[in-house]
């Protein structure tokens, strides 16, 4: 088994680091919300969430095509890490949206048009692992696997733009909101800067998380490969 | 919440709301170490067949 490159290491402490410091900015730094109060809050982390899991997606999207021109393991590898490290990232973000819904919009959910897009997209990339799981030809699922990143990434720019092009109640963060938009807020100097400091360390969390999770696929490739050599 | 005076209050959605951030983000941390440990152990039991054969 390969050991710790000493740079993932480093990167391991300094992510830690960021994520105390955004932390402490969210609850210190960043002023508390003037209608809302302290659940505003949970806005930096949750929008920070959904970036990290559309990036995973697209990540394991761009993934996917370098495998299919490639056929190189390390592609599949890498896609299906990103693809699971999306998913927690998009199940926090639609957690943490209910909770913020709940005293805001008075629900804990409604089927608005980027409460649907954003959960479609979810269960489309566990569908994705489920897809994986079924099929046993390591070479077969991977194209499998590139294929369905591909394609199942069109659900990522419906729910970013979901937002923008369909009467919702969600409030925007980039563009202007729609007219029925309910939580929308004015960013203070500090809120913007806690914002897009957050965005940071959510990016440093996801490359530091995708080398780990990378790590584990080839020592899975590895065990794989060596079952069946001493068993078949 | 427009006839309020000063910030609702809602401090335990915000503390539900990072619990979860929390929660999940150590859960997916926690299932990387588990599956580690677990493939370690698989690799060392095969490469000892390995060696045996």
């Amino acid at each position: 088994m390969q050991s710790k490159p000493r740079l993932l290491s480093i990167l391991d402490a300094v992510t830690v680091a960021l994520l105390l410091i955004a932390t402490g900015m969210v609850f210190f730094y960043a002023p508390e919300e003037a209608v809302m109060g302290q659940v505003q809050r949970v806005f930096y982390f949750h929008v920070a969430a959904g970036w990290v899991g559309m990036l995973g997606f697209l990540v394991a999207a761009v993934a996917g095509i370098a495998y299919l021109r490639s056929g190189e393991r390390k592609w599949d590898i890498t896609g299906l890490a990103a693809v699971e490290i999306g998913m927690a990232f998009a199940f926090i973000n639609v957690i943490t949206g209910s909770i913020w819904a709940r005293p805001i919009w008075n629900t804990w959910w409604t089927w608005d048009p980027r409460l649907t897009t954003a959960t479609i997209m979810l269960l489309i990339y566990a569908a994705y692992l489920m897809l994986r799981s079924g099929i046993e030809d390591p070479d077969r699922r991977a194209r499998f696997g590139a294929v369905y990143a591909i394609v199942g990434f069109i659900s990522v720019p419906l729910t970013f733009f979901s937002a923008r092009l369909f009467r919702t109640i969600h409030p925007v963060v980039i563009g202007s909101n729609q007219p029925g938009a309910e939580g929308a807020f004015d960013m203070t100097p500090k809120m913007l800067q806690t914002f897009l400091f957050s965005l940071l360390v959510f990016s440093f969390i996801f490359v530091d998380l995708l080398w780990h999770r990378v790590r584990l696929g080839w020592l899975q490739d590895k065990v794989e490969q060596l079952k069946l050599k001493t068993m078949g | 919440m427009l006839l309020q005076q000063g910030p609702a209050e809602t401090t335990v959605y915000m503390v539900a709301g990072y619990a979860v951030i929390f929660g999940v983000m150590l859960a997916y941390l926690a299932s990387l170490w588990v599956r580690r440990n677990n493939l370690a152990q698989d690799l060392q039991v095969l490469q000892e067949m390995e060696q045996k054969q």
